[in-house]
Parts: structure tokens; C-alpha cells; sequence
């Protein structure tokens, strides 16, 4: 065999897996509209997306996603209120202040918390962080958009820090140096120098926490109490999109309006979470080109 | 040669699985409260019979059924009656589904166990669940909020609950939701103003049943009938069952069948 045939086939050796990932990705979005989109024979898109009551089961049935959404997005904000300044703040510490030793310990740790199964998280927040929510804040039930936010926090602790981290320790040495040679202090480099070169990479790491966030399933379904209700506060039960899809897709009856419905419901949160990705993208690119 | 030989293997697994799947083989699908019935009794029947191939699948009383209606599977696990329109449905397909209730459940209404309310009426449960009722004190209990758990609406359980309690209206959207007969129980023991309901498998210490117009829900009073959330648990199977589903339904309902119904902690037939 020739060596520029060799190559060839080592080419296409390593194409065919990237291919492939394309090609499950085209395979999952044609399902998800070839099952969800049969749904708005029944309903209306605005009724859908804007409709105030989840009643998939009913006669007659009603198919109003919008607590849904809000719910999904109130836990994700909440959780991002809590994990982002833990997470930038947590990888300021690992690159720009801890000693090697620190770092080399301090690292695997936060790695390992991302390698806990969101079902353990699920149930740590059910079985000890409820209970004790609702004693704290006096309510009649823990399971709610509160705790639900405390626990997606610390699971998105490790995306943001990590990402964070590597962001900040790829910002070139020598923008430090040019800042302590003008009379900077370690606070005032990394705050006025360090943070804004290393602000695309923290960008993307903050987008990637909210989509790992957003996406989560099993430990919402388990803590955030699942009440179809549009939240008016954070200690309210609320039911995400997620945990909906997850509860009732196994006893759903395949070509049932329900099956559609919830099918549809994927499909929302696809879009979502596709707009969060190009975000991710764009906005690291300006990040970047401002540096120039 | 070598290749010759693995692909003469190849072909003889090949025909080994043909062999295999000659073999007598049952499918079983359908509600996720019949599920560990099925799977217990079948487990047992295959090990008396172990030519026999039975497959043990949930999904739901909805997915059983329509399992059958395509021709899926041999037995439908339902915890309800068929609808009108799955019969019809059944019928055009030239399905002629035939019940056999193998055993029978109450749906048990909990209640933290520190909660002084012992009693309910099948009118106050539906305010509860609509929403018209919303504190224990309206009950004759504390001053404190009803914090109402419900079970997602695809579930069997939800369903029948729905049909014999609520009477189709809908429960308030607010309402709690959980996944499971285990996790509902859960939440009421941790939740001082919980109510919920629970297979009667499911009730334990920790969590209190209360007695529904009079009566507390038990194995005798679900048999009797006199406990008024109870519902007969089916198989279905397609005209008279043969063969492997008619020794499989049988064994069901022998004895044996009807004690590891008990052990699951429903109520047997005799």
C-alpha cells in the first residue's frame, strides 16, 4: 500500500466518527419535529408556548407550556445567581492565588463534584436540604424553585469553574507582567486585567453552566416539587420542562396527543438550548476580537 | 480457513437464535403498578417451566393496551378497565380483548402522622384536590396550609384516582407532583401538611391512612368492596388465552401466584 493511500485511510478512518456525530444530531432533530410537530393540529403555537395550564390528560385536554418554561428558567437563573460567583471566584482562586501544592488538590476535588450522578444530588436535596429549607424559611413544603436552585448551583460549580479556569490560565503572561510593571497590586491586575482578557473564556463557561443547568432532568423532577403553576417567588413548588418530559414520557401512550405534546415540549427546549450554544459562540468571538 | 471457520460459527449462532426464539416465548407489558406482579410471578413460572420465555415490560396501563391492540405483546397489564375507545380500537383491528382480574388494590389517602385529622369524606377529598379546601383547619385540623401531592398524569394511579375521587375534574395546578408511589410516600413523611395517596403496598409507620367516608383501607375492606378508592388489577389477552398465556394467567391465579401478589403487597382474590 502507498503511503498517500495509507494516509487517505486514516483520514477516513477519523472522519467517519466525526461524521457520525452529525449524523445522530440530523437523526435526533428530524424525530423530535416528525413527533412534536403533529401536536399544532391540535393546538396553536401561541396557545402552546403561551397557554397557562398543563391538562395533557383532560377532556378536554389543554396544552399550555408557559409555567413550564418560566419554571425552567427560574431555576436556572436562581442557580446561576448562586454558581457563578462561586465558580469565577472558585477559578481566580486555583490559577491566580493558590499555591502549586493547593491547586494540585483543590482541582481533582472540584472535577470529582462534577462526577457525582445527578440522581445522588436528586436525592441529597429531597431527603436533607428540603426539610431544612423549610424550617429555616418557615414554609409548608422544601421541595420548591429555592432548593432546586441551591442544588443545580453547586452541580454547575465544576462546568464554570473548569472552563473558567483554563480561560484565566491562558491569558499570556506577559499582559500580568506589563500591569505589575505599572505599579498594579495582585487585586487591581487581576480585576482590571486578567478578569477582561480571560472574559470570552468566562463568557462560554457561564453559557455552558446555564445550558448543564437548564438541561438538568432527574435532580429537578426530584427537588423542585413539580407544580404546573406559573412561580410567583422562589419558594413555590415549580415543574420544569425537563422533569415534565421525564414524569410522564414513559406512560405516554406513542401517537397520543400527550406523546406529541411532550415531544413538542423537547423540541422547545432544543431551540433554547441551541440559542444558548450560538450565544456561547458569539459572544466568546467578541471577546476575543475586542482583544485583538 | 480460518475465516471459514468463523463464519461457519457465525452462521451456527445464527441458527442457535432461530432455535432459541422457537422456543416458547410470552410477552408482557403495560402498567407499572401490575409490573411487580408480573415479574415475580413470571420469574417463578420460568423456573418451573424453563422452556419457557417470558418478557416483563412496564410502560404504563395506556402502552400495554395499545401493545395488544398492535399485537405487540400477548398480555396487557392495566390497573383500569379499558376505555370505550380502546375497545373500539381494538375491534377494528380484529383485537378481541378479554379481561382477568388477577387481583385488587385500594388507593390509600396519607397524611403526616402528627396530623390530627383522621378522617375524610369522598366530597372533602375532591375539595382538597380541586382546590375549594386549602387548610387542615377547614377540616377540623391545625391553622396550616394542605400542601396536596398528586402522581403525574400519565399514571395509572392518577387515573383511577382521577375517575373515582376528582370525577374528571381537574386537580389544582398547583399541586404537587411526584413520579412514583415510593417518592409520594417520601414527601409525606418529611412534609408536616401533606396529603397524598399511595398504593396500599406503600403504606408504612411513617406515613397515616385516613378513613375514607368511615372506613380504613385494608385487605379485607378492599376484597369487601366497602373501602370506596379500590380497583380491580387486569391482564388483558386477545380472545380466550392459549397455550403459554393461558398456564401463565392460570398460575396468576393459583395459590402461589395469588401469595406473591400478597408479597407485593396487594390484595389477592381469596
Amino acid at each position: 500500500m502507498k503511503r498517500t493511500q495509507k494516509e487517505n485511510l486514516i483520514k477516513g478512518f477519523f472522519c467517519l466518527p466525526a461524521s457520525l456525530s452529525i449524523f445522530f444530531l440530523l437523526g435526533i432533530v428530524i424525530v423530535l419535529f416528525k413527533e412534536g410537530l403533529p401536536i399544532f393540529k391540535v393546538t396553536s403555537l401561541k396557545e402552546f408556548l403561551f397557554g397557562k395550564f398543563w391538562y395533557p390528560t383532560y377532556e378536554p385536554p389543554e396544552f399550555g407550556i408557559l409555567p413550564l418554561i418560566l419554571g425552567s428558567f427560574l431555576v436556572t437563573f436562581g442557580a446561576l445567581v448562586i454558581s457563578v460567583p462561586l465558580g469565577v471566584a472558585g477559578a481566580i482562586y486555583i490559577s491566580e492565588v493558590a499555591s502549586p501544592k493547593i491547586k494540585e488538590s483543590i482541582k481533582p476535588v472540584i472535577e470529582l463534584l462534577a462526577g457525582i450522578p445527578s440522581v445522588v444530588y436528586g436525592f441529597f436535596g429531597m431527603v436533607i436540604v428540603a426539610p431544612q429549607v423549610a424550617k429555616i424559611f418557615d414554609l409548608a413544603v422544601g421541595l420548591n424553585a429555592f432548593t432546586a436552585s441551591l442544588i443545580l448551583g453547586i452541580m454547575a460549580i465544576p462546568t464554570i469553574t473548569s472552563i473558567s479556569e483554563d480561560a484565566i490560565s491562558a491569558v499570556p503572561k506577559k499582559f500580568k507582567e506589563a500591569s505589575y510593571a505599572l505599579g498594579a497590586n495582585k487585586w487591581e491586575t487581576i480585576l482590571r486585567v486578567i478578569l477582561p482578557a480571560a472574559g470570552g473564556g468566562i463568557t462560554t463557561a457561564v453559557i455552558l453552566g446555564m445550558a448543564r443547568v437548564y438541561g438538568e432532568t432527574m435532580t429537578v423532577l426530584m427537588v423542585a416539587g413539580g407544580a404546573a403553576v406559573i412561580p410567583r417567588s422562589f419558594f413555590e413548588p415549580v415543574r420544569t420542562m425537563t422533569a415534565t418530559i421525564a414524569a410522564e414520557m414513559g406512560e405516554a401512550v406513542a401517537g397520543s396527543t400527550h406523546f406529541y405534546a411532550l415531544f413538542a415540549i423537547a423540541i422547545v427546549l432544543f431551540v433554547i438550548t441551541l440559542s444558548f450554544n450560538i450565544l456561547a459562540d458569539i459572544l466568546s468571538q467578541r471577546f476575543r476580537k475586542r482583544l485583538g | 480457513m480460518k475465516r471459514v471457520i468463523l463464519i461457519w460459527t457465525f452462521i451456527t449462532f445464527l441458527g442457535l437464535s432461530f432455535v432459541h426464539a422457537e422456543e416458547k416465548k410470552l410477552v408482557i407489558q403495560g402498567s407499572t403498578t401490575v409490573l411487580p406482579i408480573a415479574q415475580k410471578c413470571a420469574e417463578v413460572f420460568m423456573k418451573k417451566h424453563p422452556e419457557a420465555n417470558i418478557s416483563v415490560r412496564g410502560g404504563g396501563s395506556g402502552v400495554g393496551i395499545a401493545a395488544l391492540i398492535d399485537g405487540i405483546c400477548d398480555i396487557a397489564d392495566s390497573s383500569r378497565p379499558m376505555k370505550k375507545k380502546e375497545i373500539i380500537k381494538a375491534k377494528e383491528k380484529g383485537v378481541n380483548p378479554e379481561p382477568h382480574v388477577i387481583a385488587m388494590d385500594g388507593i390509600a389517602i396519607v397524611v403526616h402522622p402528627s396530623n390530627p385529622v383522621n378522617e375524610l369524606t369522598l366530597s372533602q377529598l375532591k375539595e382538597i384536590y380541586t382546590g375549594k379546601i386549602s387548610n387542615w383547619s377547614q377540616l377540623g385540623g391545625k391553622n396550616q396550609k394542605i400542601v396536596v401531592i398528586s402522581r403525574d398524569v400519565a399514571s395509572g394511579t392518577f387515573e383511577y384516582f382521577n375517575k373515582l375521587v376528582l370525577k374528571k375534574q381537574r386537580v389544582r395546578p398547583d399541586a404537587l407532583l411526584q413520579a412514583s408511589n415510593a417518592a409520594v410516600a417520601s414527601t409525606i413523611k418529611r412534609t408536616k401538611g401533606a396529603i397524598g395517596y399511595v398504593g396500599l403496598g406503600y403504606l408504612s409507620s411513617e406515613v397515616k391512612a385516613l378513613r375514607i367516608e368511615g372506613v380504613l383501607p385494608s385487605e379485607d375492606t378492599v376484597l369487601k368492596g366497602t373501602y370506596p378508592i379500590s380497583r380491580a388489577l387486569f391482564m388483558y389477552t386477545n380472545g380466550k388465552p392459549k397455550g403459554l398465556a393461558k398456564d401463565f394467567v392460570g398460575f396468576v391465579l393459583s395459590k402461589e401466584g395469588q401469595r406473591i401478589v400478597k408479597e407485593q403487597g396487594f390484595v389477592p382474590l381469596k
